[in-house]
């Protein structure tokens, strides 16, 4: 591919992870095994980058894989390719970050069944070329991870007064605590109202082109 | 541990797991089908039956597993990799054998068994077993009630949803907004039974 010919479809691939095709609030995929995690801006960026890096390699190596593997069994194969990314990223945490792999618990493990990393394999890599495949998973990863991210400031911000466990000048001291934003509650609520306000933004921005 | 109280173990495990701790409502397992699958009552139930069934075995045969065979190995990092090939198989094989022996319950149920196999609350189920370092029997029981706190969540899901299905909603708000909403509002009522089982 030249370099001409693969700029504006990398351009495409990274507006699309990002905004256009953003796998939260247009496909309402993967949530399950982030959103728990969502009460502490800290462990949402850990598990983030985890995602996004299992996203990416996966979606290479399914990609690099992709002549050699018989249609029946890929699903079969994705689930291995990318349950062996999760147990390096598993091990790592264990090893070099022990709090932090206690804290996430079970999550780290169940990135295995987040329903994009299954969805980009099959929906693109599984069809296109390596470098386009990683590009695709990184940008979707990314994508998945600023709305994630922007959950977990405003309930940690909301439910605690804090950012990052720092306290923050308004909310630790005047502000009247919301619990109901730290509990499971809160994460709905908040994925709502951000999935609300970014589809009547898009719907916005559709009727105006 | 005596018998008697390991089985009463199992049964607060298996109240605690449907109540105060549903899989859904606090650790957000198994929110993709949820989501999409929670239009009818009826569909919702089928699935849910097919969760029930599907986790309470798992867990038990992932149970034994990480026992017997990862530990005594010290694989135990590998059991991503060993409870994800469990369930799968597991899957296949009961859709094999209700297609052979009951092509009604296939009919009813056999639609729904692909779609467990990548419903994240099945591996959750497995991995908190193993976190919390339950005994067989309260596996059994956390695998039972995880189930059936699933069932109840998705089922009253579908009949809120079936409620509103007339009912005139924010353009942006449609589809999983709402759900979601509605999803919060259960989380909230399930709240209250938090210190019933301590």
């Amino acid at each position: 591919m030249s370099p001409n010919g693969s700029a504006p479809l990398t351009k495409q691939i990274v507006i699309d992870g990002l905004w256009r095709n953003n796998p939260v609030f247009r496909q309402v995929l993967g949530i399950c095994s982030t959103l728990a995690v969502t009460n502490l801006v800290l462990n949402t960026l850990v598990m983030c980058v985890s995602l996004t890096l299992v996203l990416a390699a996966s979606c290479l190596t399914v990609s690099l894989l992709r002549h050699f593997t018989p249609r029946n069994i890929r699903m079969m194969v994705q689930t291995l390719i990318i349950a062996f990314y999760v147990v390096i990223v598993d091990l790592a945490l264990k090893a070099y970050w022990p709090e932090m792999s206690s804290n996430l618990g079970p999550y780290v493990g169940l990135i295995i069944t987040n329903c994009i990393i299954m969805g980009r394999c099959e929906a693109f890599a599984g069809s296109n070329p390596p470098v386009p495949s990683l590009i695709d998973g990184f940008f979707n990863g990314l994508g998945y991870s600023a709305l994630l991210l922007a959950i977990a400031m405003f309930r940690e911000l909301l439910g605690m007064g804090t950012f990052m466990g720092y306290a923050m000048p308004y909310f630790a001291t005047h502000w009247d605590k919301w619990i109901i934003m730290v509990m499971p509650p809160g994460a709905f609520f908040t994925l709502a109202g951000v999935i609300w306000l970014c589809r009547s933004i898009k719907a916005k921005e559709a009727k105006g082109s | 541990m005596n018998m008697t109280s390991e089985l009463w173990a199992a049964l607060v495990t298996c109240f605690a797991a449907v109540f105060t701790g549903n899989i859904l409502l606090s650790y957000f397992l198994g929110m993709c089908p949820f989501t999409s699958v929670s239009r009818e009552v009826k569909t919702a139930l089928g699935l849910g039956c097919a969760v029930v069934f599907v986790m309470t075995s798992t867990a038990a045969l992932n149970w034994l597993a990480y026992r017997f065979i990862l530990k005594p190995l010290e694989l135990e990092y590998f059991r991503f990799v060993m409870f994800i090939i469990i369930i799968a198989a597991f899957v296949q094989f009961v859709e094999m054998v209700i297609d052979r022996y009951s092509p009604k319950l296939y009919y009813n149920l056999g639609i729904f068994l692909p779609l467990i196999t990548v419903n994240c609350a099945i591996l959750g189920a497995s991995l908190f077993m193993v976190i919390r370092d339950y005994s067989f029997i309260v596996t059994v029981g956390y695998g039972f009630g995880s189930g059936l706190g699933w069932l109840l969540a998705i089922s009253a899901m579908a009949g809120i949803r079936q409620r509103l299905a007339n009912d005139r909603i924010p353009a942006g708000l449609q589809g999983p907004g709402i759900t979601l909403i509605i999803a919060g509002l259960m989380a909230l009522a399930f709240i209250g039974f938090a210190g019933v089982l301590t």
